[in-house]
């Protein structure tokens, strides 16, 4: 439906701003979210930012993953455990 | 300079294993997902992960993919509009090889049209400027996480006073197609991966009305392998939860990029620079309230009226079970044409067409030929 | 023959200006004692190597002419150098043919022509024939070149794809995708900071190392336009024995992945110019990507799977899941879905 990558705004100027995808910048339109600023994460599809990248969130989600692979690993060892 | 985040740790990472263990652990019975968004059924196919979940767990396409739920009609148009000697027509890449009833934008190419592959309707407003003596044509698809940058650079355009520049505004919204699933009669669905960029603009709010009435689970999840499989658990958690009586609701794992209100911009622009209107789902047929048409201070940049073409109702390909396999009733394999009559190179329906197909990604990503 | 000059259809006619655009500019730049002698026909009896004969043609066309990297010239010799150099054998001799557009300009072909003599002198083999033609501007986008190769293929070694068997070594010479990453850039006019540079180059020597650290080598190629997956797909449909990769050992640049990250393209059917696929025994894997490490044109290199099972190629995800590797279908198209 929608491919839309995630960079690093570098520079702004006007509704114009350079973000960084790693290794490679490109200029994106930020008239759909006019509040960015540098250092901002934001999320471009068709050459327009759409939204911006919380990070917070995004190292919780990484959190929330170990969260969930620990839990398989609860599942698996409760029967044991239950036994003692 | 700040570091840029490692996004690297969604794509792979020990959790991989543990999350493909917990969806296992979690799958107890038949269970039917549907990952409403085509570029989540790419993802799931690239990253392999039909091959990581039991059988039991279906994971069942969607109607997210606008190059499938564009009808042929409008398709036709476009390849109408491509014929005009004065014409040049902008698109992304995604609708270059679709076919029309008789030929596709890439045919028109080759025979001399002049088609322009473009990566931002942006682009299109620049060729415009750039050959003020021919009319560009964007060919506007897509659903809600698109519609907001086309209606961006229409606006762009009235700024900059560039006449010469119009678009099929053929896009389609997600919510309608959504309640209109789960009022389909005998639907298996036990859940919605809902599509992660289209809440960006939308926000996750937009789903209550499945969960809440439908008591369907939702959970927007992103598109990163590791995204894709922890919103499958929370999607099973849900499930096994409301099997159990408790309540459906909506549920973010996207939510680095996406809030409950959405980008309130992005929606001000869109209602701004569209109407809601009925729309033709390829494959499904009408649905109320889920397309736009331009606003009425805008209608001089609707391409159709203003090159003067009509759409035409063609007939579509027989024996194509698309509609099924979007409703989620079918899937690729059920199809008679699939992998034989029906294949990326040479598609009979929508759903082969489009990378983002649900059955080009199943012949590309899941389809074994018997050997 | 002035280099702010343009070509014109006079300079194909075969009188004077051809005269000189041949003798002034084409000959000038590629001279070596061969070409210079003018004829016909070529004499090379002097290049002649002992082994198996080994013969293959090309034709480039490419825009931008001029890339990041290299341009047609450059492409021009390493593409029938690598023909021959995974066939296993050694190249000494090219023939050149030159198809120009009216209009191109002097010092644009003048550009080419030195590309083509330096990547023929770093890779050892000798212009020794060409032929030009002058055509009306039309579509040719300046500049089209043919190449054929002639090599020998030493006593002893014997590659190709029907010799992979059960539990070979999959190992590529370096990181996938550059080159065409670095012509779309150019091409699509995109607006990006860094220079993502085309990996274009001759890889006889590469060829040779590995045939040196592996004797047993089965085959080799060099995966161009398809990209590795349809070369991985070749190999296993000609030798009828299945090809698993692991998805995480492939190479491929942070840059390459960023830009095709955007476009939705995939890394792994973006066309080479200067890569190496080979499978060779297993024992033997390692010894090879050592001694590819130290050679400048392979530096990435890794052992990326292994060959078995059925016939088909096998992708081994990230995050462990599998699933079927196809050809490449068309071209790949700059998507937003």
């Amino acid at each position: 439906m929608c491919l839309a990558v995630p960079g690093l705004v570098r520079e702004v100027d006007g509704t114009r701003a350079k973000v960084d995808f790693g290794g490679i910048t490109r200029e994106v339109e930020l008239s759909l979210l006019p509040d960015t600023a540098v250092d901002d994460y934001v999320l471009v599809h068709a050459g327009y930012a759409i939204e911006k990248v919380d990070r917070e969130s995004a190292l919780e989600t990484m959190r929330l993953f170990r969260e969930m692979a620990e839990a398989a690993d609860r599942g698996r060892s409760e029967p044991d455990g239950t036994d003692v | 300079m700040k570091e840029l985040l490692d996004f690297e740790a969604f794509r792979e990472g020990p959790e991989a294993e543990g999350l493909v263990r917990r969806v296992r652990e979690l799958v107890d019975g038949p269970t039917a997902l549907m990952e409403v968004c085509g570029t989540h059924t790419v993802a799931i196919g690239r990253a392999g992960i039909r091959s990581l979940v039991p059988e039991e767990l279906r994971l069942l396409s969607g109607p997210g993919c606008p190059v499938c739920v564009t009808p042929l009609g409008e398709i036709d148009q476009t390849i109408e509009a491509a014929r005009r000697p004065d014409v040049t027509v902008a698109t992304f890449g995604d609708m270059m090889r679709v076919p029309g009833s008789e030929s596709s934008l890439e045919r028109e190419r080759a025979a001399g049209a002049d088609v322009r592959v473009v990566t931002s309707a942006l682009d299109a407003v620049k060729l415009a400027s750039e050959e003020p003596s021919r009319e560009i044509v964007f060919i506007g698809v897509g659903f809600e996480t698109t519609s907001p940058t086309v209606a961006a650079a229409l606006l762009e355009a009235e700024r900059r006073d560039v006449p010469n520049v119009s678009v099929f505004p053929f896009f389609k919204l997600v919510p309608p197609a959504l309640e209109f699933l789960v009022g389909v009669p005998d639907r298996a669905l036990d859940g919605f991966l809902c599509p992660g960029h289209v809440s960006s603009i939308i926000g996750s709010n937009a789903y209550e009305p499945v969960a809440r009435e439908a008591g369907i689970p939702c959970v927007v999840t992103g598109f990163e392998p590791l995204d894709i499989l922890a919103g499958i658990v929370m999607l099973l958690e849900q499930v096994r939860d409301v099997r159990s009586g408790g309540a459906a609701r909506v549920e973010t794992q996207y939510s680095r990029a996406v809030r409950p209100e959405g980008n309130p911009t992005a929606r001000s622009l869109l209602d701004e620079t569209f109407d809601t209107a009925d729309a033709e789902w390829r494959g499904i047929g009408a649905i109320p309230a889920s397309g736009y048409v331009l606003s009425q201070d805008l209608m001089h940049r609707d391409a159709a009226a203003k090159l003067g073409i009509e759409r035409p109702e063609p007939a579509e390909p027989e024996g194509c079970i698309c509609g099924a396999i979007m409703l989620g009733r079918k899937l690729p394999g059920d199809c008679p044409l699939f992998g034989t009559d029906c294949t990326p190179r040479d598609p009979v329906g929508p759903c082969m067409v489009s990378s983002e197909g649900s059955c080009a990604a199943h012949f590309r990503y899941e389809h074994r030929r018997s050997t | 023959m002035k280099s702010n000059d343009t070509i014109t259809l006079a300079h194909g006619s075969g009188g004077r200006l051809m005269h000189e655009l041949v003798e002034g500019l084409i000959a000038r730049v590629l001279s070596n004692p061969v070409l210079d002698e003018l004829d016909d026909a070529a004499d090379v009896s002097g290049l002649v190597e002992p082994g198996r004969l080994a013969v293959t043609t090309d034709s480039f066309v490419v825009q931008p002419l001029f890339f990041p990297g290299g341009d047609i010239g450059t492409l021009a010799v390493a593409g029938t150098v690598n023909d021959l150099a995974v066939k296993g054998a050694r190249p000494v001799a090219l023939t050149l043919g030159l198809i120009v557009e009216e209009g191109l300009a002097v010092s644009d072909l003048e550009r080419a022509l030195r590309s083509v003599a330096e990547t023929a002198k770093t890779a050892g083999v000798v212009v020794t024939a060409g032929d030009t033609k002058v055509v009306e501007r039309g579509c040719l986008g300046g500049l089209v070149l043919n190449t054929a190769g002639l090599g020998f293929i030493p006593e002893g070694v014997e590659l190709g794809a029907a010799r992979v068997r059960d539990g070979d070594a999959v190992v590529i010479s370096g990181t996938v995708g550059d080159h065409e990453t670095a012509i779309l850039v150019a091409r699509e006019g995109f607006e990006i900071d860094e220079t993502i540079e085309s990996d274009c180059a001759p890889l006889h020597e590469i060829a040779a190392t590995i045939l040196t650290a592996a004797p047993g080598a089965r085959a080799m190629r060099d995966p161009t336009r398809g990209g590795l997956a349809t070369t991985l797909n070749e190999l296993s449909a000609r030798s009828g024995v299945g090809i698993e990769i692991e998805e995480a050992a492939v190479p491929v640049r942070r840059e390459v992945r960023s830009v095709t990250d955007i476009l939705g393209f995939d890394p792994l059917f973006m066309a080479n110019e200067g890569k190496v696929v080979a499978v060779v025994p297993a024992d033997e894997a390692e010894r090879v990507v050592e001694a590819l490490r130290t050679h400048d044109l392979g530096r990435d290199a890794a052992v990326i799977g292994r060959a078995g099972g059925p016939p088909g190629v096998t992708l081994r995800t990230r995050v462990g899941g599998a699933r079927p590797l196809l050809m490449l279908e068309g071209v790949q198209l700059p998507r937003i879905c």
